[in-house]
């Protein structure tokens, strides 16, 4: 009867809009997390250089030949505290006049080693270097190749994947854990309606997770959606659908909230680190690259930059979302395989 | 045919670590369509265990179960789930639904049954109807359990426990279904712990502990099968107060006498006639030199049934030994 299935799919509905975590987690803890990420690593127009000048005898008329540039921030200071300032981060450079020009500072920070370049310019310079050759600036900031632009689909791959898992395992195991699942096979309750009901709850939210992530990118960070929505939703479908069967494999047995808990966090935690989801995976060994592009989330997020980012049209995702249904459908057969109702 | 249940000789070992438990050791029942039946036994006796193997929730280590003739087989388990309403010992629902939704949920997935609103109305939940479950109080979600249960209009129903933890008034509302429920020539099977609840309610009872059957009949055949319809309980001391230490057999051999128990600091007889049996008592106290503390007279109850047959048995010589040390 299509009515218990429209009840059950019902339930799902209202126990999830009215669980005020389910809704932090899906919709505004991501939208914080983009809003965070993005003030944080957002490329700025130019890049403050934080230089100390050590006290000392031409301290002033070093600080004064920067006064003019605003990609200094300049302070004279102490030599000791010079130090400890940068030590701490707060300066990326010290400059020290004695016999010749000094500068402190630590070349394994990216930022002191353009501060070193940029410093040792603009100071020769206002000395009297001239330059030798005629140069002009044609600077581009396309968005696209922003940091914001990159992460804005890995969170979204993150999202499916935490609703999949937490939303489905969870539930199940909550409701295993109330006793819930066995009053209701202790009925005719027909058991693939439960399941359906189930995905398809979680299915029901893709829309407003899709719209609320890319919206807010858009809005804020002025993101560009490159390839089709179309693409983006069947992609997205499909890794929702992959991680519901996930979630049901995790919790197919889990009889207690704890073991839900750190199960779902074994399969998530090396996902949100290996699969490229806040950084290119491309920055882990080599030789771990092949087991990171099997993880479902890896692919996920690669079809979503794919297409987001790109511009890349479903038939080019054909493997990555094969990878996904192979992940999705066999999580699933193993979970109905194995699954304990009471 | 028209039996509504049928269990034959049937087990349940659960295998652990700790190692195995019969929790349902050899047990046979017949359930009459129709009647009203209560399975009663201490914490433990395996009540829960074989309602839920009935109810096609736990498989049995070995025996045979029919209910309502047919038989847990994977062929008929959807005709029997579609006939039986069932309220489990415990079930939490989900506590962000309305008592209303959850009752039009389980309707859902019945064939037949009866209007969810009908069904709150029968157990006295209309004015929570909108509320969700979470803010309800212990007994009205137990309510709401048995709403579930009778939400399918089921030939047979089981309740597991659905009056504990319920006031008096909500006992009686209780009652007043599975009542309502015989006069439609329903079956119910509850179990509890209550004896009042089992007398007035059923028309037989089954004593099971340690996964047996150990009595059963209607709670008056019960009843006189421990001897007597009535039962003395008073307490001894010595004239200078202190309690007195007769073995309670001293009063075995007293007219109308049937049956005497120790029970804490005092006694307990059961005793036919109590007009011949409390002279003769008293005699005998005067004659021993000492006073009554205590005395009250009682009619038997089942409760004194399900003493006298677990105490019994629980209290084999060398537990009824340290009880009186
Ligand atoms: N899943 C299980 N694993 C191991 N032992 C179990 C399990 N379930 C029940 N038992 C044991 O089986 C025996 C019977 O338990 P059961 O729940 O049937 O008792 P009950 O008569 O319903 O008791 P109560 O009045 O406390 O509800 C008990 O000794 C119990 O410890
Ligand atoms: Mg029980």
């Amino acid at each position: 009867m299509s009515h218990a299935l429209n009840q059950l799919w019902l339930v799902r509905m209202r126990t999830f809009i009215r669980e005020p975590d389910a809704i932090f987690w899906t919709f505004i803890f991501p939208i914080l997390l983009t809003i965070g990420l993005g003030i944080a690593f957002r490329n700025k127009s130019a890049e403050i250089i934080h230089v100390d000048v050590a006290d000392g005898a031409e301290a002033e008329l070093l600080a004064s030949y920067l006064d003019d540039d605003d990609v200094f921030a300049v302070e004279i200071v102490a030599p000791e505290e010079a130090y400890e300032r940068l030590r701490l981060g707060k300066t990326s450079i010290i400059v020290k006049q004695g016999d010749e020009l000094e500068y402190v500072y630590d070349p394994t920070r990216p930022e002191s080693r353009l501060a070193r370049v940029t410093l040792d310019d603009a100071l020769q310079r206002a000395m009297g270097r001239a330059d030798v050759a005629e140069t002009s600036d044609t600077e581009v900031t396309e968005p696209g190749a922003r940091y914001i632009d990159f992460l804005i689909p890995g969170l979204l791959g993150m999202n499916l994947m935490g609703g999949g898992l937490w939303g489905v395992g969870f539930t199940i195991t909550d409701m295993r854990v109330k006793k819930l699942l066995k009053r209701l096979v202790a009925t005719p309750m027909k058991r693939s309606h439960f399941m359906f009901a189930l995905i398809g709850g979680r299915m029901a939210f893709l829309i407003p997770e899709l719209a609320m992530l890319l919206g807010a990118g858009w809005l804020l960070f002025d993101l560009r959606i490159s390839g089709g929505l179309l693409s983006i939703l069947v992609i997205s479908a499909v890794g929702a659908l992959t991680f519901s069967g996930l979630g049901l494999l995790v919790a197919c047995r889990a009889r207690r909230i704890e073991t839900i808990v750190g199960l779902t966090n074994a399969v998530t935690l090396p996902m949100w680190l290996f699969s490229g989801v806040f950084f290119s995976y491309e920055k882990f060994p080599e030789v771990f690259l092949p087991f990171i592009k099997l993880l479902p989330l890896t692919r996920l997020n690669d079809a979503l930059r794919a297409v987001v980012l790109e511009g890349a049209g479903l038939t080019d995702q054909v493997v990555p979302l094969l990878i996904l249904a192979a992940w999705g459908g066999a999580s699933f057969l193993l979970a109905m395989k194995w699954f304990r109702w009471t | 045919m028209s039996q509504a249940v049928l269990c034959r000789d049937l087990r349940k070992r659960y295998e652990s670590k700790a190692g195995a438990v019969d929790a349902v050791n050899g047990l046979n029942l017949e359930i009459e369509t129709g009647e009203c039946f209560g399975l009663l036994g201490p914490n433990g006796a395996g009540k829960t265990t074989t309602v839920e193997i009935l109810e096609g929730l736990l498989t049995a280590t070995s025996g045979r179960v029919e209910v309502l003739g047919l038989q847990w087989n994977g062929r008929d388990d959807d005709e029997i789930r579609q006939r039986i309403g069932i309220s489990l010992q415990e079930t939490r629902f989900n506590e962000k639904l309305s008592v209303r939704e959850t009752v039009k949920m389980f309707r859902s997935f019945y064939r037949q049954g009866r209007e969810p609103r009908d069904v709150i109305g029968m157990v006295n939940l209309e004015e929570k109807e909108k509320a969700w479950v979470g803010k309800l109080s212990g007994g009205q979600a137990q309510r709401l359990a048995v709403a579930c249960a009778l939400v399918g209009d089921p030939e047979l129903l089981f309740l597991d426990e659905p009056t504990t933890g319920l006031d008096p008034q909500s006992r009686r509302e209780v009652w007043d279904i599975i009542r309502e429920q015989r006069t439609r020539s329903r079956t119910t099977l509850i179990t509890t712990h209550y004896m009042d609840e089992a007398q007035r309610l059923c028309d037989r009872v089954a004593v099971i502990d340690h996964g047996k059957v150990i009595a059963l009949g209607s709670p008056d055949e019960l009843i006189q099968q421990i001897g007597g319809e009535h039962i003395v309980e008073f307490d001894l001391v010595h004239r200078n107060g202190e309690s007195a230490d007769l073995p309670a057999e001293s009063f075995g051999g007293l007219a109308e006498v049937s049956s005497t128990r120790r029970e804490g600091d005092g006694y307990s007889l059961t005793v036919n006639k109590p007009h011949v049996a409390l002279p003769a008592l008293i005699n005998m106290i005067q004659g021993e030199q000492l006073e009554l503390a205590r005395l009250m007279t009682r009619h038997v109850s089942l409760e004194d049934v399900f003493v006298t047959l677990t105490g019994r048995r629980l209290a084999d010589e060398e537990t009824a030994d340290v009880a009186r040390a």
